[in-house]
């Protein structure tokens, strides 16, 4: 049930690609431009066919190509937001989200722009608003529909960093109010393993790999095609206490994590993702270093890379810490599976915008 | 000063913009978003009346719509009346030789809305029917306005295919430019000045207030 999708086109971009997303779960199509990503989520949407296709919502066809069964896009029930938001430019932030009722309920549009956090701004226009606030008001109306799916398609490349971030964590808040299936587009890793359930990789139109996101983030084989230096792990963590130094103390599964100051109140639960490349390996329990993250584990399996590098995959209870070390360094320390090991973190090289909140069960 | 000639004109610039009006939203919309085999000789054949000379159109509508041809023996059955000089065949050679100006700035006008807001609309599950008048024409009225009123000031001041559809009747197929001319062949300059200037007032009016009028759509969208 859900939905699924089953499409192959030969042109004008090559096409060859299935998958399915349940009910409140979100998909990332993560891939370059030019993959065939945004052409999924246009083949859900209607706005496009491929020469075979099958698109079905909670077992209700869409899109059948052998059954000659093709919905109009406005007669598919979905949620869609725009790269570049495509709001109605002569209608205010509130006549956007009743363009998108079957009956427009002015009641109902207030509401809505309070779940995405634009309370007071409905009687603006596009023009008169941010690029993130534009990005709330396409998704109010994307969700006006009561839509059976919601399709994002890179909502977050149109804005500057700070905007994303905050933009990223309402979202996580906001999917506790939503049961449909989403699908995410986005070129960004750190995108896709801060708010994905599931991930597929997908490339010249083929999904080369799709699972959690914890199983395919940890895929070196996986993300090479997005660029290795992006494998990372993803540790949970609750906020303990902010030190007068600046720095937050964080409570990880895999013990105490020091990070720069993190804005959120103690008690938060956050998602943080450690850069495979950032983590050095030692054998013994290093003394005298600047780093303030020590986490002691155990190595799990060692994957040989194409070049001078290999990842370590460090099992520290039952989560796991990624590090990416030459071949030779790995020699020296003569690491093997079920070896003892440090992971060295050092808590400037967590970036702010790898740390995002929790989804609230 | 001939009211009566200005009278006719005004009522024929009127009939004209009423009955293109239809004619420019949905032709303008359909070059503007629709891909097709002989797309280029449709927008050929709807530029034709801009660059023939109005004889050579008004021969053909003469040819066309004259008592001997089908259309012409049509008219005569139904309405016992000739089409050609008379004010209804003027109607008819003025909306053929406005094609250009009624259709060519609509369809700049709809060309102008991005792919995605149509899409969009239909996300949103608007029907083509409810996109048109929702999203489409408040976002292309400007240019179906322009095109009204270039339509008005053009057939104000039609001259050529006037006098051959037409010819000269006072109170039926006279209008102002035909009585401009007129008065300037029987020397009464005075009279010809008049009309002029008062064509001239008329046409600038127009075309300012739909500019100044377009400059704000502009601004407010901005």
């Amino acid at each position: 049930m859900a939905l699924e999708v089953i499409a192959r086109a030969g042109s004008p971009i090559a096409l060859d690609a299935a998958f399915r997303v349940g009910h409140g779960e979100l998909l990332a199509l993560l891939g370059h431009s030019g993959s065939g990503k945004t052409t999924l989520l246009r083949t859900i949407a209607g706005l496009w066919r491929p020469e075979q296709a099958r698109v079905t919502v909670d077992g209700t066809a869409w899109l059948d190509t052998a059954g000659r069964v093709d919905l109009p896009a406005h007669r598919r029930r979905v949620g869609i937001v725009f790269q570049n938001y495509a709001l109605f430019p002569h209608m205010t932030a509130a006549q956007n989200v009743m363009a998108a009722m079957p009956a427009p309920d002015p009641t109902e549009a207030a509401r809505i722009l309070d779940l995405v956090n634009l309370h007071g701004l409905a009687e603006r226009r596009p023009a008169q608003l941010s690029g993130g606030q534009q990005q709330r008001v396409a998704l109010a109306r994307a969700l006006a529909r009561r839509p059976q799916v919601l399709l994002l398609d890179e909502p977050f490349s149109a804005v500057d960093r700070a905007t994303r971030e905050k933009l990223h964590g309402e979202i996580i808040a906001l999917r506790a109010h939503l049961q449909m299936p989403v699908v995410l587009v986005t070129h960004d890793v750190n995108e896709a393993q801060l708010l994905a359930d599931r991930v597929a990789v997908i490339e010249r139109g083929r999904i080369i790999r799709e699972g959690t996101t914890a199983e395919v983030m940890a895929d070196a084989e996986a993300l090479r095609a997005m660029g290795i230096r992006e494998l990372a792990a993803m540790l949970p963590a609750t906020v303990v206490e902010h030190l007068p130094d600046g720095l937050t103390r964080l409570d990880a599964p895999t013990g105490p994590l020091f990070l720069p100051g993190v804005n959120s109140e103690p008690g938060t639960r956050l998602r943080v993702r450690i850069m495979a490349h950032d983590v050095i390996l030692s054998r013994a329990r290093p003394e005298g270093l600047s780093a303030q993250n020590i986490l002691a584990g155990r190595v799990a399996k060692i994957v040989p890379g194409a070049g001078p590098g290999v990842v370590v995959h460090l099992a520290i209870g039952k989560h796991e810490i990624l590090a990416r070390i030459t071949r030779r360094a790995a020699d020296q320390l003569d690491l093997k599976p079920g070896e003892t090991a440090h992971a060295i973190v050092k808590s400037m090289s967590v970036a702010r915008d790898h740390v995002a909140p929790r989804r609230p069960r | 000063m001939d009211w009566t000639a200005l009278n006719l004109s005004l009522q024929l610039a009127v009939w004209t913009v009423v009955i293109l009006l239809p004619v420019s939203v949905v032709m303008g919309r359909f070059l503007a978003f629709r891909q097709f085999r002989g797309k280029p000789l449709v927008e050929a054949l709807v530029m034709l009346p801009l660059v023939l000379p109005p004889t050579v159109l008004g021969f053909y509508l003469l040819v066309t719509l004259g008592r001997n041809s089908p259309i012409g023996q049509w008219w005569h059955g139904v309405f016992d009346s000739q089409l050609v000089f008379s004010f209804q065949g003027l109607v008819v050679a003025s909306i053929l030789f406005n094609l250009p100006f009624a259709i060519q700035p609509a369809q700049r006008g709809f060309q102008a809305i991005p792919a995605e807001l149509r899409e969009a609309a239909a996300c949103c599950g608007m029907s083509p029917w409810r996109s048109l008048w929702k999203v489409e024409l408040p976002l292309a009225w400007p240019g179906v306005v322009t095109a009204m009123v270039l339509t008005f000031a053009h057939t104000l001041g039609e001259f050529g295919i006037v006098l051959m559809v037409g010819g000269s009747i006072p109170g039926e197929t006279r209008t102002i430019a035909i009585a401009i001319y007129d008065r300037v062949q029987a020397f009464d300059t005075a009279s010809a000045a008049t009309m002029s200037a008062v064509l001239v007032a008329i046409s600038l009016f127009t075309i300012a207030v739909t500019f100044a009028l377009s400059a704000r759509v502009g601004r407010r969208l901005g």
